[in-house]
């Protein structure tokens, strides 16, 4: 029950946002995105108390194909819900005192896509799975393409194509499993069960993995991602790399690993390969990017690239660490890319040749952007560290020379976000930048509670450890031969 | 005593949360003693616990379980025994010094808060570093303060050129990190588990010298190399101080860079276990030591001598380290904080009192005009050159006497160290406080004593300086050596471990503590001679050549880094970013859409519009589905 | 009944309407007038009929007869809708070559 109502109650919010018109639209969004995370929170506590029983739902939707409305929110699920809807709240106040045009069409889209990341989180049938995974792609589509930058054409209809054409793979790989099944279902635990020769389960992982790959990214296939996070408007960035690439990284866990075990080991040796080799590979790009948006773009692909190769390296501490960094991950990105918003807002440019001397001028705006930063280069009290330090770990056991390929990741990222805070924010006040007010009332808040999870997370981040362990320790056995 | 273990690490961070979110709101000037006195309180906790703690006794603390994963956990738990108490003493003691001296330094300035709040910080990190009970609790504080020295580096940073010496010295740091990160990960997984007191018992249980234990310690010594500004990650320190010298008093002196001697000696099972280990430390140790003391030799800023200064004395202590001296480095860490902070504060003194003027050819003559000042650094001058019966006397000398002990070699490497570090000491005084004052009228018209808050502890630590020997006597004399007996409880595990040379007999090595100490009053008057008597000074930039300009240019490390290392990856950057990326990877993706794009505009030509055509199309269709259902 | 059936081999009816098919093909894509081109068709759509009764006629099974009967449906209609359309576009352009109709393209 609790679940149909965490899940639909974004739809719900995202339809009367769009009646309500553009003048209430912000504050409309807001109240009920707040709404929509004090649900979670209760689900949370109910969690702890009783376990994931409580919240399984099961419906039988269609008869031939069999395919059921099957709901459930085990730890796993919970978590990513939980990051979802605490971000979608920040987001949406991300956009307050800006000025959007159509407002009422904007935030109605952002709740819309809560809806279907909401959806994917919690879907635990084939079938109902891809058709929100589907349906995620429309609402930032249509924010990209309608409240983008200037290239946004071209670039929007790239990353829809291409991220479709990786979701079309899956859909076959689908298909292949409910023929695979003798009872033909696609419900998740059926799906858990079936036999699949090895042959086949080559072919099949390359069909979801790639769907995946595209969309997390991993290298070589992120050539989408700077582009379009570059041309979408702030909130469709945030709504891209804070929520919607942890789809494909949670995929991996849930769908991937446990159904294709023989798949994953002959291929997971390559994949993670790729993985490291995209850590260091985006990490060196993002040094030398003069935009604001592509350093943080790459950057962002190389923290995902160790949240990927983490997974693959098929260990407790290497799951554990991607889960954690999936959360570290959302919370400093969503930072980030506020953080360039509000300098975008203030000096019109992205560029870090035309920015220089901020701090004097913006204090708690610095000392807040330096509090991000330093979660994103993971030093120890922060989100990213926990993260980091278990993926390297896991990455480590896995194979010791790819774990120092990939530490390279803590130096490197060290580099290019000192330098461009450096450039940014540093050095002699008011010549390149003449003002710069410093935060508005829904920035100070939105960044306070980034900043503050950032910091708790790094203290204890035992909580959403222990809630994720069970799912974690079930899949391993699952895909660990 | 519990509480007074919670107690040291959390004043400081209160001082730092007082000082950071209410700084604004407090009266001006009141930010500076809140985050001296919450160092004061710190140092006061200490010394009681001191009182309570017997040497041989330890303190664990659990605060809480911090992860947890399969079948490991890790605490964050603190860990207090005499090897901590020591370590406490100096970062509270010589830390609330500096806090004390900061008021009068910082004094005006338009940051004077935030650097409080810095340095408390800072604090709080170094405790969490030397209390830590496992290696990721004082890899916390390892990292924690590398974040605190680049932002105290960087903290005029309208500056560029500060900027990016608070970004190298990060950066180093973190490289020397990946090190330490990597063979934590070998301890976590060949012991499960990273608890200091753990790993050191199960140690014992491998054999010595085994291939993991080497890569261990050589993992985490890379870790100390970076820290401790040892070849050949050392170049940020000399940089490091664009800093205010307060910062490079307490960071780059006395705390931070020892953070890599206490590591050793925290784990000196461990590196007990792996001579292989021990031999590259000594080495390092040994080249650093003389390296550094060479280019201190030229160099004309004051604080760039100390900072070489520094650079070698850690090189030494890292030789003890080597030697298997574990409470030799302690000692001289001890009396290494004590005259280098003391040298660093003096010399903040010198440049407050010139209004900002660091270079030594600019200087001279200010032994009348502030004697407290000139007082105190000749007694620190004298101390680190190992003038007899100083505290840097006793502690240098144990260490060349271990040295002597085991390889002759590194002994006379050693010595030929002390003596460059006694000569270029004395130049510095010698041209900054000695013969006339060679800057413009103006500034001498403006030269002052510095404030009691500066010149208090200047003498505390002067003090300190001269009789800090105490704690350290050797044998010889006939009195137990305190400090030995005081960390034995953490050395002993590793003495058995450990081959030593002969034991020196007492007359030898009262025969070689005089040969020393003579040397370095020879090379004090030699010195004198020079520079005094001769009154020689060092050239302008322009005019040196030869083999003093490549010791002047620091034999062009930093240039030999920027450009085999740091140039090649920005150019990898630049190339990967526009043309590998952009021309190899996504034209593969593109070429998808080129293939469709023109693959349609192939096809579309069938549609000729004609329908006679059509209708041929439909009859060759026919026929040729008629010809597969005959094949078929 | 039969015998007189039989009396004419079956091959004979085939080879005939295939000619006739085949008649009516070629005209379909040589000629250029369109009347001519759905006359060509009529004659293929008999052929098809002529063979459909032939071989009722000779397996006796009356199926293929009322096959013919369909088929002679569809034809007219067909034709109907042809011939109509054919008027329409007559009236438009003023001709009835085939090869004027090419705007239906690329």
């Amino acid at each position: 029950m609790m679940t149909i109502l965490l899940l639909f109650f974004p739809l719900i919010a995202s339809l009367a946002v769009l009646l309500g018109g553009s003048k209430l639209a912000a504050k409309l969004a807001l109240g009920l995105a707040v709404v929509e995370l004090a649900i979670t929170g209760y689900v949370v506590s109910v969690f702890q108390a009783s376990g994931p029983e409580a919240f399984y739902v099961f419906h039988s939707w269609i008869e031939s194909p069999k395919v059921s409305f099957h709901l459930g929110l085990d730890g796993l699920s919970l978590i990513m819900v939980l990051l979802t809807n605490f971000l979608t709240p920040i987001i949406i106040l991300s956009a307050f005192n800006r000025n959007t045009p159509h407002a009422a069409g904007y935030f109605s889209l952002i709740l819309l896509m809560q809806f279907a990341l909401v959806g994917v989180f919690t879907a635990m049938d084939g079938l109902l799975y891809y058709i929100f995974w589907e349906l995620a792609l429309i609402p930032i589509y249509f924010i990209a393409l309608r409240w983008g930058g200037e290239n946004r054409v071209a670039i929007t209809l790239k990353f829809f194509i291409y991220t479709l054409a990786g979701s079309l793979l899956m859909l076959f790989g689908f298909i292949m499993l409910y023929w695979y099944n003798p009872d033909q279902s696609f419900d998740i635990r059926e799906l858990y069960r079936i036999y699949i020769t090895d042959g086949n389960q080559s072919w099949l992982f390359w069909m979801f993995f790639l769907a995946f790959a595209i969309k997390i990214p991993i290298v070589p296939f992120h050539t989408w991602q700077a582009d379009t996070y570059r041309e979408s408007p702030t909130q469709g960035t945030m709504l891209l790399s804070g929520i919607m690439l942890k789809m494909g990284t949670y995929s991996l866990i849930r769908w991937l690993l446990p159904i294709l075990p023989v798949g994953v080991a002959t291929w997971g040796p390559l994949a993670i390969t790729l993985c490291v080799v995209g850590i260091v590979y985006a990490s060196i790009i993002a040094i030398k990017q003069r935009n604001l948006k592509n350093l943080l773009a790459y950057s962002s692909l190389a923290h995902v690239g160790l949240i990927a190769a983490g997974i693959f390296a098929l260990n407790i501490q290497g799951l554990q660490g991607s889960v954690v960094q999936m959360v570290a991950h959302g919370v400093n990105v969503v930072g980030l890319f506020f953080c360039a918003d509000i300098i975008f807002n203030r000096t019109n440019t992205n560029e870090t040749n035309e920015l220089g001397g901020i701090r004097n001028l913006a204090p708690q705006f610095t000392t807040m952007f330096m509090i991000i930063v330093l979660g994103s280069v993971a030093l120890p009290l922060t989100n990213g560290f926990i993260g980091e330090f278990l993926l390297l770990y896991g990455v480590y056991e896995y194979n010791t020379w790819l774990s120092v390929f990939a530490g390279l990741t803590i130096i490197l990222g060290a580099v290019y976000m000192l330098r461009m805070f450096k450039k940014v924010m540093l050095g002699e006040t008011g010549i390149r930048v003449p003002e710069f007010p410093d935060l508005y009332w829904n920035e100070k808040l939105a960044l306070s509670m980034l900043v503050i999870v950032i910091i708790a997370m790094g203290i204890y981040p035992q909580p959403i450890m222990d809630m994720a362990e069970p799912v974690l320790q079930t899949i391993l056995n699952k895909t660990v031969i | 005593m519990t509480f007074l273990g919670l107690m040291i690490p959390l004043l400081p961070l209160m001082g730092f949360l007082v000082n950071g979110l209410l700084g604004k709101f407090l009266p001006k000037g009141s930010t500076g003693w809140i985050g001296s006195l919450s160092v004061l309180a710190s140092f006061v906790c200490v010394l009681l616990l001191f009182k309570d703690l017997g040497a041989a006794q330890a303190i664990s603390i659990d605060v809480f379980n911090w992860i947890s994963f399969g079948h490991i956990d890790i605490s964050f738990g603190l860990w207090i025994d005499s090897l901590t108490m020591i370590m406490l003493m100096v970062v509270t003691g010589v830390g609330f010094l500096i806090h004390l001296y900061s008021i009068g330094y910082m004094h005006g300035d338009h940051g004077f808060t935030r650097f409080f709040t810095y340095l408390n910080l800072f604090i709080f990190f170094m405790l969490l570093l030397v209390m830590g009970s496992n290696y990721l609790m004082m890899f916390i504080g390892w990292e924690g303060v590398g974040l605190c020295s680049y932002l105290l580096i960087g903290f005029w940073f309208k500056n560029e050129a500060y900027n990016d010496a608070a970004q190298k010295a990060f950066v180093m740091n973190r490289i020397g990190d990946l090190g330490f990160l990597m063979g934590m990960f070998f301890i976590l997984f060949h012991f499960g588990t990273l608890d200091i007191q753990a790993v050191e018992g199960l140690a014992t249980g491998l054999s010595a010298d085994s291939t993991l234990l080497i890569g261990i310690t050589l993992l985490l010594f890379v870790g100390a190399i970076g820290k401790s500004a040892q070849l050949p990650l050392y170049t940020w320190l000399p940089d490091a101080m664009a800093g205010p010298t307060p910062v490079s008093a307490l960071i780059h002196a006395a705390t931070m860079v020892t953070a890599g001697i206490y590591m050793v000696v925290r784990s000196n099972v461990l590196f007990a276990m792996a001579p292989t280990t021990l031999t590259v430390i000594l080495w390092i140790g040994v080249a650093t030591s003389v390296f550094a003391a060479v280019i201190g030799l030229k160099q004309n800023d004051i604080k760039k001598v100390l900072a070489y200064s520094t650079v070698s004395q850690l090189g030494l202590m890292f030789a003890a380290l080597g030697l298997g001296a574990f409470s030799s480095g302690i000692f001289h860490l001890v009396t290494h904080a004590f005259f280098k902070a003391l040298l660093f504060l003096g010399a903040g003194s010198v440049i407050h009192a010139l209004h900002g003027e660091q270079d030594i050819r600019n200087m001279g003559g200010l032994k009348k005009l502030i004697p407290v000042t000139y007082l105190t650094f000749i007694l620190a001058a004298l101390a680190i050159s190992g003038f007899p019966l100083l505290s840097g006397f006793f502690s240098k000398d144990e260490i060349l006497a271990h040295a002597f002990e085991q390889d002759k070699v590194v002994w006379t490497i050693l010595f030929i160290s002390s003596l460059l570090t006694a000569f270029y000491m004395f130049r510095l005084v010698f041209l900054t406080f000695f013969n006339n004052f060679r800057g413009t009228e103006e500034t001498k018209h403006h030269i002052h004593e510095s404030p009691w808050t500066m010149t208090l502890p200047l003498i505390i630590l002067c003090v300190l300086s001269v009789i800090g020997g105490l704690i350290g006597l050797p044998a010889v004399f006939h009195v137990s050596h305190l400090l030995d007996t005081y960390l034995s409880a953490v050395t002993e595990p590793s003495a058995s471990l450990l081959h030593h040379g002969e034991k020196l007999s007492h007359s030898l090595e009262i025969g070689l503590m005089t040969l020393a100490g003579l040397a370095a009053i020879g090379v004090i008057l030699y010195a004198r001679r020079k520079y005094i008597t001769l009154k020689a000074m060092p050239e302008a930039d322009s005019a040196i050549t030869g083999l003093p300009k490549l010791i002047y240019h620091k034999f062009y490390v930093d240039e030999i880094y920027e450009s085999w290392i740091v140039k090649p990856v920005f150019k990898m950057s630049e190339w990967f970013g526009t043309f590998f990326d952009k021309q190899v990877v996504d034209r593969l993706v593109n070429a998808t859409a080129d293939v469709m794009d023109s693959g349609g505009k192939s096809l579309r030509l069938f549609q000729t519009g004609n329908t006679g055509f059509y209708v041929f199309a439909m009859v060759i269709g026919m026929v040729v589905l008629f010809i597969i259902r005959l094949l078929i | 009944m039969e015998q007189a059936a039989h009396l004419v081999p079956l091959n004979w009816y085939l080879f005939l309407s295939t000619f006739l098919f085949c008649i009516g093909v070629m005209g379909v894509l040589f000629r250029r007038n369109a009347i001519i081109i759905l006359m060509c068709i009529e004659l293929m759509l008999n052929s098809v009929n002529l063979l459909l009764v032939a071989f009722s006629a000779y397996s006796g099974n009356s199926d293929g007869q009322v096959f013919v009967f369909f088929i002679m449906v569809v034809a007219a209609a067909e034709v109907a809708v042809g011939l109509a359309l054919l008027i329409s576009i007559y009236r438009n352009i003023g001709s009835t070559d085939i090869d004027v109709l090419n705007k239906l393209k690329w």
